[in-house]
Protein backbone atom coordinates (compact mmCIF):
# COMPACT_ATOMS: atom_id res chain seq x y z
CA UNK A 1 0.00 0.00 0.00
CA UNK A 2 2.44 2.36 0.52
CA UNK A 3 6.26 1.65 -0.71
CA UNK A 4 9.50 4.06 0.06
CA UNK A 5 12.26 2.86 -2.10
CA UNK A 6 15.36 4.91 -1.20
CA UNK A 7 13.57 8.09 -0.18
CA UNK A 8 15.67 11.03 0.92
CA UNK A 9 14.75 14.30 2.19
CA UNK A 10 17.34 17.10 2.34
CA UNK A 11 15.38 20.68 3.45
CA UNK A 12 16.61 23.75 2.04
CA UNK A 13 18.23 24.92 5.17
CA UNK A 14 20.76 21.54 4.45
CA UNK A 15 19.16 19.58 7.23
CA UNK A 16 18.99 15.99 6.24
CA UNK A 17 15.74 15.16 7.26
CA UNK A 18 15.60 11.57 5.81
CA UNK A 19 18.33 9.49 4.28
CA UNK A 20 18.07 6.90 1.67
CA UNK A 21 14.80 5.49 3.27
CA UNK A 22 13.13 2.11 1.99
CA UNK A 23 10.12 0.02 3.46
CA UNK A 24 6.67 -1.64 2.58
CA UNK A 25 3.38 -1.43 4.47
CA UNK A 26 1.07 -3.92 2.97
CA UNK A 27 -2.79 -3.30 2.86
CA UNK A 28 -4.56 -3.18 6.06
CA UNK A 29 -1.66 -3.41 7.96
CA UNK A 30 -0.63 -1.60 11.62
CA UNK A 31 2.59 -0.10 12.31
CA UNK A 32 4.36 2.01 14.71
CA UNK A 33 6.69 4.54 13.81
CA UNK A 34 8.87 5.12 16.63
CA UNK A 35 12.55 7.31 16.84
CA UNK A 36 14.09 10.61 18.58
CA UNK A 37 12.22 13.94 17.97
CA UNK A 38 13.91 14.92 15.35
CA UNK A 39 14.69 11.48 14.28
CA UNK A 40 12.52 11.96 11.00
CA UNK A 41 9.00 10.89 11.68
CA UNK A 42 7.06 14.16 11.18
CA UNK A 43 9.03 14.33 7.65
CA UNK A 44 7.91 10.86 6.97
CA UNK A 45 4.14 11.37 7.67
CA UNK A 46 4.23 14.76 5.58
CA UNK A 47 5.79 13.39 2.66
CA UNK A 48 2.84 10.70 2.52
CA UNK A 49 0.34 13.90 2.80
CA UNK A 50 2.27 15.26 -0.08
CA UNK A 51 3.22 18.64 2.27
CA UNK A 52 6.75 17.95 1.47
CA UNK A 53 8.21 16.25 -1.80
CA UNK A 54 11.34 13.82 -1.34
CA UNK A 55 14.65 15.26 -2.65
CA UNK A 56 15.04 12.05 -4.28
CA UNK A 57 13.64 8.53 -4.38
CA UNK A 58 10.30 7.08 -5.27
CA UNK A 59 7.10 6.71 -3.03
CA UNK A 60 4.28 4.83 -4.25
CA UNK A 61 1.05 4.97 -2.75
CA UNK A 62 -1.34 2.52 -3.82
CA UNK A 63 0.50 2.26 -6.93
CA UNK A 64 0.97 5.47 -7.63
CA UNK A 65 4.29 7.37 -7.90
CA UNK A 66 3.52 10.52 -5.45
CA UNK A 67 5.85 12.70 -7.44
CA UNK A 68 3.94 12.07 -10.65
CA UNK A 69 0.60 14.57 -8.51
CA UNK A 70 0.12 17.70 -10.06
CA UNK A 71 -1.06 20.58 -7.13
CA UNK A 72 -4.29 20.39 -8.37
CA UNK A 73 -4.95 17.04 -7.98
CA UNK A 74 -3.22 16.85 -4.38
CA UNK A 75 -6.30 17.81 -2.45
CA UNK A 76 -7.99 14.89 -3.95
CA UNK A 77 -5.08 12.85 -3.11
CA UNK A 78 -5.31 13.77 0.38
CA UNK A 79 -8.82 12.57 0.81
CA UNK A 80 -8.00 9.05 0.77
CA UNK A 81 -5.90 9.79 3.75
CA UNK A 82 -7.01 10.15 7.26
CA UNK A 83 -4.49 11.91 9.43
CA UNK A 84 -4.89 12.28 13.42
CA UNK A 85 -2.70 15.12 14.63
CA UNK A 86 -1.05 15.26 18.30
CA UNK A 87 -2.52 19.19 18.61
CA UNK A 88 -5.88 17.95 16.89
CA UNK A 89 -6.48 20.34 14.51
CA UNK A 90 -9.90 20.98 15.78
CA UNK A 91 -11.99 24.28 14.99
CA UNK A 92 -13.52 25.65 17.57
CA UNK A 93 -16.00 27.96 15.79
CA UNK A 94 -18.15 25.17 14.80
CA UNK A 95 -19.62 21.92 16.52
CA UNK A 96 -18.34 18.44 17.13
CA UNK A 97 -20.73 16.71 14.27
CA UNK A 98 -19.38 19.88 12.20
CA UNK A 99 -15.74 19.28 13.14
CA UNK A 100 -16.71 15.60 11.72
CA UNK A 101 -18.57 16.62 9.26
CA UNK A 102 -15.74 18.76 7.08
CA UNK A 103 -14.04 15.63 5.31
CA UNK A 104 -17.60 14.95 3.59
CA UNK A 105 -18.44 18.49 3.11
CA UNK A 106 -15.18 19.28 0.86
CA UNK A 107 -15.56 16.35 -0.65
CA UNK A 108 -19.01 17.05 -1.61
CA UNK A 109 -21.32 14.33 0.13
CA UNK A 110 -24.98 14.49 -0.01
CA UNK A 111 -26.33 16.27 3.51
CA UNK A 112 -28.47 12.60 3.91
CA UNK A 113 -24.93 10.69 3.93
CA UNK A 114 -22.89 13.29 6.02
CA UNK A 115 -25.28 12.93 8.83
CA UNK A 116 -25.39 9.22 8.44
CA UNK A 117 -21.83 8.87 8.00
CA UNK A 118 -20.45 11.40 10.94
CA UNK A 119 -22.80 9.76 13.80
CA UNK A 120 -21.66 6.56 12.36
CA UNK A 121 -17.54 7.81 13.59
CA UNK A 122 -18.89 9.65 16.55
CA UNK A 123 -21.02 6.66 17.68
CA UNK A 124 -17.47 4.49 17.36
CA UNK A 125 -15.45 6.93 19.38
CA UNK A 126 -18.38 7.11 22.02
CA UNK A 127 -18.68 10.80 21.04
CA UNK A 128 -22.17 10.19 20.05
CA UNK A 129 -23.88 12.23 22.34
CA UNK A 130 -21.53 15.27 22.20
CA UNK A 131 -22.20 16.00 18.63
CA UNK A 132 -23.43 19.36 19.50
CA UNK A 133 -21.49 20.76 22.14
CA UNK A 134 -18.42 22.96 21.11
CA UNK A 135 -15.26 20.63 20.76
CA UNK A 136 -13.62 23.23 23.22
CA UNK A 137 -15.20 22.18 26.27
CA UNK A 138 -13.95 18.81 25.72
CA UNK A 139 -11.64 17.08 27.64
CA UNK A 140 -7.76 15.71 26.02
CA UNK A 141 -8.39 12.20 25.56
CA UNK A 142 -12.05 13.33 24.28
CA UNK A 143 -10.49 15.72 21.60
CA UNK A 144 -8.58 13.39 20.07
CA UNK A 145 -10.87 10.60 19.84
CA UNK A 146 -13.19 13.34 17.96
CA UNK A 147 -9.81 13.82 15.80
CA UNK A 148 -9.47 10.23 14.81
CA UNK A 149 -13.73 10.28 13.89
CA UNK A 150 -13.05 13.25 11.64
CA UNK A 151 -9.88 11.18 10.42
CA UNK A 152 -11.82 8.33 9.47
CA UNK A 153 -15.48 9.86 8.58
CA UNK A 154 -14.55 9.14 5.12
CA UNK A 155 -13.45 5.46 5.06
CA UNK A 156 -10.13 6.52 3.94
CA UNK A 157 -7.30 3.59 2.87
CA UNK A 158 -4.95 4.74 4.73
CA UNK A 159 -4.63 6.38 8.41
CA UNK A 160 -1.41 8.11 10.07
CA UNK A 161 -1.47 9.41 13.33
CA UNK A 162 1.43 11.76 14.88
CA UNK A 163 1.69 11.33 18.40
CA UNK A 164 -1.93 10.27 19.24
CA UNK A 165 -1.15 9.42 22.39
CA UNK A 166 1.16 12.43 23.29
CA UNK A 167 -0.97 14.22 26.28
CA UNK A 168 -2.96 10.84 27.78
CA UNK A 169 -2.22 8.80 30.39
CA UNK A 170 -1.93 4.93 29.60
CA UNK A 171 -5.57 4.07 29.91
CA UNK A 172 -6.90 6.27 27.54
CA UNK A 173 -3.48 5.65 25.43
CA UNK A 174 -4.61 1.86 24.88
CA UNK A 175 -8.31 2.86 24.53
CA UNK A 176 -6.81 4.99 21.46
CA UNK A 177 -5.06 2.08 20.05
CA UNK A 178 -7.98 -0.15 20.53
CA UNK A 179 -9.72 1.87 18.08
CA UNK A 180 -6.35 2.20 15.77
CA UNK A 181 -6.98 -1.63 15.89
CA UNK A 182 -10.40 -1.92 14.94
CA UNK A 183 -9.87 0.35 11.57
CA UNK A 184 -7.17 -2.30 11.07
CA UNK A 185 -8.97 -4.89 11.05
CA UNK A 186 -11.69 -3.37 8.50
CA UNK A 187 -9.12 -3.36 5.88
CA UNK A 188 -7.31 0.22 6.52
CA UNK A 189 -3.45 0.66 6.76
CA UNK A 190 -2.70 2.42 9.72
CA UNK A 191 0.74 4.13 10.72
CA UNK A 192 0.85 5.34 14.00
CA UNK A 193 4.33 8.04 14.66
CA UNK A 194 4.76 7.84 18.26
CA UNK A 195 8.31 7.65 20.90
CA UNK A 196 5.88 6.11 23.66
CA UNK A 197 7.99 3.15 24.10
CA UNK A 198 6.25 1.37 26.49
CA UNK A 199 3.01 1.62 24.48
CA UNK A 200 5.05 0.17 21.23
CA UNK A 201 6.50 -3.04 23.12
CA UNK A 202 3.16 -4.07 24.77
CA UNK A 203 1.02 -4.11 21.55
CA UNK A 204 3.81 -6.21 19.83
CA UNK A 205 2.95 -4.91 15.95
CA UNK A 206 5.33 -4.09 13.77
CA UNK A 207 8.26 -1.18 14.67
CA UNK A 208 9.75 0.65 12.23
CA UNK A 209 12.28 2.60 14.35
CA UNK A 210 14.31 5.98 13.00
CA UNK A 211 17.57 7.40 13.57
CA UNK A 212 18.96 10.95 11.95
CA UNK A 213 17.03 9.89 8.89
CA UNK A 214 17.67 6.38 8.32
CA UNK A 215 16.03 3.16 9.00
CA UNK A 216 17.67 1.48 12.22
CA UNK A 217 15.13 -0.73 13.29
CA UNK A 218 12.47 -3.07 11.23
CA UNK A 219 9.99 -5.78 13.01
CA UNK A 220 9.07 -6.77 16.02
CA UNK A 221 9.60 -4.35 18.87
CA UNK A 222 13.24 -4.92 20.84
CA UNK B 1 -5.78 8.87 -24.03
CA UNK B 2 -5.38 10.57 -19.80
CA UNK B 3 -8.65 8.92 -18.76
CA UNK B 4 -7.43 5.98 -19.79
CA UNK B 5 -3.97 6.07 -18.53
CA UNK B 6 -5.75 7.10 -15.17
CA UNK B 7 -8.21 4.59 -15.57
CA UNK B 8 -5.38 1.79 -15.81
CA UNK B 9 -3.44 3.43 -12.41
CA UNK B 10 -6.93 3.24 -10.82
CA UNK B 11 -7.21 -0.33 -11.61
CA UNK B 12 -3.38 -1.61 -10.49
CA UNK B 13 -4.60 0.29 -7.16
CA UNK B 14 -5.31 -2.30 -4.41
CA UNK B 15 -8.68 -0.73 -2.91
CA UNK B 16 -10.08 0.55 -6.01
CA UNK B 17 -11.15 4.04 -3.73
CA UNK B 18 -7.39 5.63 -4.36
CA UNK B 19 -7.61 7.86 -6.96
CA UNK B 20 -10.80 8.58 -8.58
CA UNK B 21 -11.64 12.23 -8.52
CA UNK B 22 -14.64 12.20 -6.21
CA UNK B 23 -16.09 8.83 -4.90
CA UNK B 24 -18.83 11.32 -3.28
CA UNK B 25 -19.79 11.81 -7.19
CA UNK B 26 -22.36 9.87 -9.11
CA UNK B 27 -23.28 11.28 -12.14
CA UNK B 28 -23.46 14.67 -13.89
CA UNK B 29 -26.71 15.40 -12.05
CA UNK B 30 -25.82 14.68 -8.65
CA UNK B 31 -22.11 16.88 -9.83
CA UNK B 32 -24.44 19.95 -10.30
CA UNK B 33 -26.74 19.18 -7.50
CA UNK B 34 -24.09 19.57 -4.89
CA UNK B 35 -21.80 22.62 -7.13
CA UNK B 36 -25.06 24.27 -6.68
CA UNK B 37 -25.59 23.57 -2.71
CA UNK B 38 -21.73 24.26 -2.43
CA UNK B 39 -22.57 27.59 -3.98
CA UNK B 40 -25.81 28.05 -1.77
CA UNK B 41 -24.03 27.04 1.61
CA UNK B 42 -20.69 29.47 1.05
CA UNK B 43 -23.52 32.14 0.04
CA UNK B 44 -25.43 31.93 3.21
CA UNK B 45 -22.16 31.63 5.51
CA UNK B 46 -20.74 34.94 3.56
CA UNK B 47 -23.85 36.64 4.79
CA UNK B 48 -23.70 34.54 8.33
CA UNK B 49 -19.85 36.05 8.98
CA UNK B 50 -20.63 39.19 7.70
CA UNK B 51 -23.68 39.52 10.34
CA UNK B 52 -21.22 38.38 12.76
CA UNK B 53 -19.75 41.75 13.05
CA UNK B 54 -22.29 43.93 11.45
CA UNK B 55 -20.56 47.33 12.13
CA UNK B 56 -17.72 46.58 10.70
CA UNK B 57 -19.59 45.00 7.40
CA UNK B 58 -21.75 48.01 7.63
CA UNK B 59 -18.76 50.39 7.26
CA UNK B 60 -17.00 48.46 5.06
CA UNK B 61 -20.20 48.28 2.47
CA UNK B 62 -20.20 52.28 3.54
CA UNK B 63 -16.66 53.11 2.08
CA UNK B 64 -17.86 51.08 -0.89
CA UNK B 65 -20.90 53.18 -1.20
CA UNK B 66 -19.45 56.56 -0.77
CA UNK B 67 -16.72 55.68 -3.57
CA UNK B 68 -19.13 54.18 -5.80
CA UNK B 69 -21.93 57.39 -5.07
CA UNK B 70 -19.47 60.13 -6.45
CA UNK B 71 -19.06 58.72 -10.35
CA UNK B 72 -23.17 58.37 -9.93
CA UNK B 73 -24.13 61.25 -8.53
CA UNK B 74 -21.80 63.30 -11.27
CA UNK B 75 -23.37 60.92 -14.05
CA UNK B 76 -27.06 62.15 -12.47
CA UNK B 77 -25.88 65.79 -12.82
CA UNK B 78 -24.35 65.23 -16.46
CA UNK B 79 -27.63 63.37 -17.49
CA UNK B 80 -30.00 66.25 -15.86
CA UNK B 81 -28.15 69.05 -17.94
CA UNK B 82 -28.42 66.65 -21.48
CA UNK B 83 -31.92 66.74 -20.55
CA UNK B 84 -32.61 70.47 -19.94
CA UNK B 85 -30.28 71.38 -23.02
CA UNK B 86 -32.70 69.20 -25.45
CA UNK B 87 -36.27 70.39 -24.44
CA UNK B 88 -38.12 72.40 -26.53
CA UNK B 89 -38.31 76.03 -24.41
CA UNK B 90 -34.34 76.17 -24.93
CA UNK B 91 -33.88 75.21 -28.45
CA UNK B 92 -31.84 77.10 -30.45
CA UNK B 93 -33.67 79.99 -32.26
CA UNK B 94 -32.50 81.89 -35.10
CA UNK B 95 -33.66 86.19 -34.33
CA UNK B 96 -33.89 87.47 -38.24
CA UNK B 97 -33.67 91.57 -37.99
CA UNK B 98 -35.69 93.12 -40.67
CA UNK B 99 -34.91 96.55 -42.50
CA UNK B 100 -37.08 99.42 -41.13
CA UNK B 101 -38.16 100.05 -44.55
CA UNK B 102 -39.89 96.77 -45.65
CA UNK B 103 -43.50 97.00 -46.32
CA UNK B 104 -45.57 94.85 -44.36
CA UNK B 105 -46.67 92.87 -47.70
CA UNK B 106 -42.71 92.13 -48.44
CA UNK B 107 -42.61 90.84 -44.45
CA UNK B 108 -45.54 88.41 -45.79
CA UNK B 109 -43.84 87.16 -48.92
CA UNK B 110 -40.05 86.93 -46.89
CA UNK B 111 -42.16 84.40 -44.03
CA UNK B 112 -43.72 82.25 -46.74
CA UNK B 113 -40.86 81.86 -48.65
CA UNK B 114 -38.98 80.89 -45.54
CA UNK B 115 -41.25 78.35 -44.32
CA UNK B 116 -40.47 76.66 -47.48
CA UNK B 117 -37.00 75.91 -46.68
CA UNK B 118 -37.02 72.18 -45.19
CA UNK B 119 -34.61 73.05 -42.28
CA UNK B 120 -36.50 75.62 -40.80
CA UNK B 121 -39.85 74.66 -38.05
CA UNK B 122 -41.54 77.62 -37.89
CA UNK B 123 -41.62 81.71 -38.35
CA UNK B 124 -43.01 84.00 -35.74
CA UNK B 125 -43.63 87.49 -36.61
CA UNK B 126 -43.00 90.40 -34.76
CA UNK B 127 -44.00 93.66 -35.89
CA UNK B 128 -42.20 97.03 -34.15
CA UNK B 129 -45.03 97.78 -32.78
CA UNK B 130 -44.86 94.48 -31.02
CA UNK B 131 -41.51 95.03 -29.98
CA UNK B 132 -41.63 98.32 -28.70
CA UNK B 133 -44.77 97.41 -26.29
CA UNK B 134 -42.47 94.24 -25.07
CA UNK B 135 -39.75 96.46 -24.41
CA UNK B 136 -41.72 98.80 -23.08
CA UNK B 137 -42.94 96.51 -20.15
CA UNK B 138 -40.12 94.35 -20.03
CA UNK B 139 -37.70 97.13 -19.40
CA UNK B 140 -39.00 99.93 -17.12
CA UNK B 141 -38.24 102.38 -19.70
CA UNK B 142 -41.45 103.07 -21.22
CA UNK B 143 -41.10 106.76 -20.39
CA UNK B 144 -37.53 107.35 -21.94
CA UNK B 145 -39.15 105.67 -25.00
CA UNK B 146 -41.97 108.10 -24.84
CA UNK B 147 -39.21 110.48 -25.63
CA UNK B 148 -38.72 109.47 -29.07
CA UNK B 149 -40.53 110.46 -32.09
CA UNK B 150 -40.89 107.21 -33.78
CA UNK B 151 -40.23 103.37 -33.15
CA UNK B 152 -36.57 102.95 -33.37
CA UNK B 153 -36.88 98.93 -33.42
CA UNK B 154 -37.16 97.01 -36.24
CA UNK B 155 -39.58 94.28 -37.14
CA UNK B 156 -38.57 90.66 -35.91
CA UNK B 157 -39.33 87.24 -37.52
CA UNK B 158 -38.34 84.22 -34.51
CA UNK B 159 -36.75 81.40 -37.01
CA UNK B 160 -37.41 77.64 -35.46
CA UNK B 161 -35.21 75.36 -36.81
CA UNK B 162 -36.27 71.61 -37.19
CA UNK B 163 -35.85 69.01 -34.67
CA UNK B 164 -33.48 67.07 -36.02
CA UNK B 165 -31.06 70.48 -37.16
CA UNK B 166 -31.38 72.23 -34.01
CA UNK B 167 -28.09 70.65 -32.50
CA UNK B 168 -25.98 70.63 -35.43
CA UNK B 169 -24.18 73.68 -35.69
CA UNK B 170 -23.18 73.12 -39.40
CA UNK B 171 -26.91 73.41 -40.84
CA UNK B 172 -27.31 76.27 -38.75
CA UNK B 173 -24.40 78.00 -39.66
CA UNK B 174 -25.52 77.37 -43.42
CA UNK B 175 -29.09 78.62 -42.85
CA UNK B 176 -27.91 82.21 -40.73
CA UNK B 177 -25.17 82.76 -43.52
CA UNK B 178 -28.09 82.25 -46.37
CA UNK B 179 -30.42 84.66 -44.68
CA UNK B 180 -28.00 86.96 -43.63
CA UNK B 181 -27.85 87.58 -47.61
CA UNK B 182 -31.53 87.99 -48.30
CA UNK B 183 -31.97 91.82 -49.33
CA UNK B 184 -34.75 92.76 -46.77
CA UNK B 185 -33.06 91.23 -43.52
CA UNK B 186 -30.65 93.50 -41.93
CA UNK B 187 -29.14 91.57 -39.23
CA UNK B 188 -29.26 88.32 -37.57
CA UNK B 189 -28.75 86.24 -34.05
CA UNK B 190 -28.31 82.90 -33.29
CA UNK B 191 -28.12 81.82 -30.01
CA UNK B 192 -26.61 78.37 -30.49
CA UNK B 193 -23.46 79.60 -28.44
CA UNK B 194 -24.94 78.67 -25.08
CA UNK B 195 -26.11 75.45 -26.15
CA UNK B 196 -22.63 74.82 -27.91
CA UNK B 197 -21.05 75.78 -24.70
CA UNK B 198 -22.98 73.59 -22.72
CA UNK B 199 -22.56 70.31 -25.02
CA UNK B 200 -19.03 71.32 -24.61
CA UNK B 201 -19.42 71.29 -21.03
CA UNK B 202 -21.48 67.79 -21.16
CA UNK B 203 -18.56 66.19 -22.82
CA UNK B 204 -16.20 67.22 -20.29
CA UNK B 205 -18.80 66.09 -17.77
CA UNK B 206 -18.57 63.12 -19.44
CA UNK B 207 -14.70 62.47 -19.22
CA UNK B 208 -14.73 63.04 -15.61
CA UNK B 209 -17.07 60.74 -15.06
CA UNK B 210 -14.93 58.01 -16.70
CA UNK B 211 -11.91 58.98 -15.43
CA UNK B 212 -13.54 59.40 -11.75
CA UNK B 213 -15.48 56.51 -12.03
CA UNK B 214 -12.01 54.17 -13.02
CA UNK B 215 -10.67 55.65 -10.46
CA UNK B 216 -12.62 55.00 -7.01
CA UNK B 217 -13.67 51.45 -9.08
CA UNK B 218 -10.35 50.55 -8.21
CA UNK B 219 -10.50 51.96 -4.85
CA UNK B 220 -13.91 49.65 -4.42
CA UNK B 221 -11.29 46.82 -5.80
CA UNK B 222 -8.62 47.34 -3.49
CA UNK B 223 -11.00 48.26 -0.01
CA UNK B 224 -12.99 44.93 -1.21
CA UNK B 225 -9.64 42.94 -1.69
CA UNK B 226 -7.91 43.92 1.71
CA UNK B 227 -11.22 43.41 3.99
CA UNK B 228 -11.60 39.84 2.07
CA UNK B 229 -7.42 39.77 3.01
CA UNK B 230 -7.86 40.17 6.52
CA UNK B 231 -10.89 38.02 6.54
CA UNK B 232 -8.64 34.99 5.04
CA UNK B 233 -5.74 36.28 7.86
CA UNK B 234 -8.10 35.63 10.43
CA UNK B 235 -9.05 32.09 9.40
CA UNK B 236 -5.57 30.85 8.32
CA UNK B 237 -6.19 27.90 10.63
CA UNK B 238 -9.06 27.03 9.16
CA UNK B 239 -7.68 27.15 5.59
CA UNK B 240 -5.50 24.76 6.95
CA UNK B 241 -7.36 22.28 8.14
CA UNK B 242 -9.69 22.33 5.41
CA UNK B 243 -6.29 21.92 2.79
CA UNK B 244 -4.90 19.19 5.42
CA UNK B 245 -8.47 16.72 4.95
CA UNK B 246 -9.27 17.64 1.14
CA UNK B 247 -10.39 20.94 0.45
CA UNK B 248 -9.69 22.29 -3.17
CA UNK B 249 -8.55 26.04 -3.46
CA UNK B 250 -11.96 26.89 -5.23
CA UNK B 251 -13.64 25.24 -1.97
CA UNK B 252 -11.74 27.60 -0.31
CA UNK B 253 -12.35 30.39 -2.13
CA UNK B 254 -15.44 30.25 -2.61
CA UNK B 255 -16.88 31.98 1.01
CA UNK B 256 -14.48 34.21 0.76
CA UNK B 257 -15.65 35.06 -2.83
CA UNK B 258 -18.79 35.43 -1.74
CA UNK B 259 -17.81 37.81 1.04
CA UNK B 260 -16.78 39.95 -1.48
CA UNK B 261 -19.24 40.00 -3.47
CA UNK B 262 -21.84 40.74 -0.63
CA UNK B 263 -19.39 43.89 0.03
CA UNK B 264 -20.65 44.85 -3.36
CA UNK B 265 -24.01 44.53 -3.47
CA UNK B 266 -24.77 46.04 -0.46
CA UNK B 267 -22.68 48.83 -1.27
CA UNK B 268 -23.85 48.99 -4.37
CA UNK B 269 -27.11 49.46 -3.05
CA UNK B 270 -26.41 51.74 -0.72
CA UNK B 271 -24.68 54.45 -2.98
CA UNK B 272 -28.00 53.97 -5.27
CA UNK B 273 -29.30 55.30 -1.60
CA UNK B 274 -27.32 57.85 -1.33
CA UNK B 275 -27.86 58.97 -4.76
CA UNK B 276 -31.29 58.88 -4.40
CA UNK B 277 -31.58 60.93 -0.90
CA UNK B 278 -29.28 63.75 -2.29
CA UNK B 279 -31.87 64.05 -5.40
CA UNK B 280 -34.51 64.04 -3.31
CA UNK B 281 -32.82 66.82 -1.34
CA UNK B 282 -32.03 68.82 -4.00
CA UNK B 283 -35.52 68.53 -6.47
CA UNK B 284 -36.86 71.05 -4.21
CA UNK B 285 -34.83 74.15 -4.76
CA UNK B 286 -34.33 72.51 -8.67
CA UNK B 287 -38.19 73.00 -8.93
CA UNK B 288 -38.53 75.93 -7.56
CA UNK B 289 -35.56 77.80 -10.18
CA UNK B 290 -37.30 75.90 -12.62
CA UNK B 291 -40.43 77.57 -11.94
CA UNK B 292 -38.75 80.59 -12.26
CA UNK B 293 -37.71 80.58 -15.52
CA UNK B 294 -41.11 79.21 -16.80
CA UNK B 295 -40.14 75.74 -17.20
CA UNK B 296 -41.49 72.56 -15.36
CA UNK B 297 -38.15 70.86 -15.67
CA UNK B 298 -37.67 68.02 -13.22
CA UNK B 299 -34.80 66.15 -11.65
CA UNK B 300 -34.35 62.74 -12.82
CA UNK B 301 -33.36 59.98 -10.90
CA UNK B 302 -31.04 56.92 -11.39
CA UNK B 303 -34.22 54.31 -11.46
CA UNK B 304 -34.82 50.94 -11.19
CA UNK B 305 -31.78 50.25 -13.81
CA UNK B 306 -30.12 52.24 -11.95
CA UNK B 307 -29.91 50.36 -8.91
CA UNK B 308 -29.52 46.96 -11.28
CA UNK B 309 -26.48 48.57 -12.52
CA UNK B 310 -24.65 49.82 -9.28
CA UNK B 311 -25.49 46.33 -7.72
CA UNK B 312 -24.48 44.11 -10.56
CA UNK B 313 -20.86 46.62 -10.54
CA UNK B 314 -20.24 46.45 -7.26
CA UNK B 315 -20.84 42.84 -7.18
CA UNK B 316 -18.55 42.40 -9.95
CA UNK B 317 -15.96 44.57 -8.35
CA UNK B 318 -16.21 42.62 -4.75
CA UNK B 319 -15.39 39.28 -6.67
CA UNK B 320 -12.80 40.65 -8.82
CA UNK B 321 -11.33 42.01 -5.89
CA UNK B 322 -11.92 38.79 -3.33
CA UNK B 323 -10.80 36.54 -6.08
CA UNK B 324 -7.50 38.32 -6.54
CA UNK B 325 -7.08 38.60 -2.69
CA UNK B 326 -7.58 35.19 -1.92
CA UNK B 327 -5.64 33.86 -4.68
CA UNK B 328 -2.56 35.68 -4.25
CA UNK B 329 -3.38 34.34 -0.32
CA UNK B 330 -3.90 30.56 -0.66
CA UNK B 331 -0.63 30.24 -1.99
CA UNK B 332 1.09 31.19 1.03
CA UNK B 333 -0.86 29.32 3.66
CA UNK B 334 0.54 25.80 3.19
CA UNK B 335 -0.39 23.19 6.36
CA UNK B 336 3.08 22.51 7.88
Amino acid sequence: MIQFNKISKRYPSGHQALNDLSFELKPSEMVFLTGHSGAGKSTLLKLLMLMEKPTSGQLLVDGKNLNRIHRSQVPYYRRNIGVVFQNHQLLFDRSVFDNVALPLLVSGFQPREIGRRVRAALDKVGLLDKEKMNPIILSGGEQQRLGIARAVVHKPPILLADEPTGNLDTELSAEIMGLFQKFCEVGVTVLIATHDTDLVSSMGLRVLKLEKGTLAHDGQPI
Amino acid sequence: MMRNRRRKIESTSHSGLFFSKDVARKNLLDQLKNYLRNHYLSLIDAIRRLSFEPLQSLATSFVVAIALSLPSTLYVAVMNLEKLGSRTETTTLITVFLEITASQLEIEKLQKSLLLDPNIASVKYISSQQGLDEFRMESGFGDILQMLDENPLPAVLLIQPQEIVKHNSDVIEKLSSKLKKKALISDIQVDIKWLQRLQAILAVGERLIFMLGAVLAFGVFIIIGNTVQLALESRNHEVIVVKLVGGTNSYIRRPFLYTGFWYGVIGGALAWALVAASLYWMSFPVTRLAELYQSSFQLKGLGFFGLTAMVAIGAGLGLMGAWLAVTRQLVAIEPE
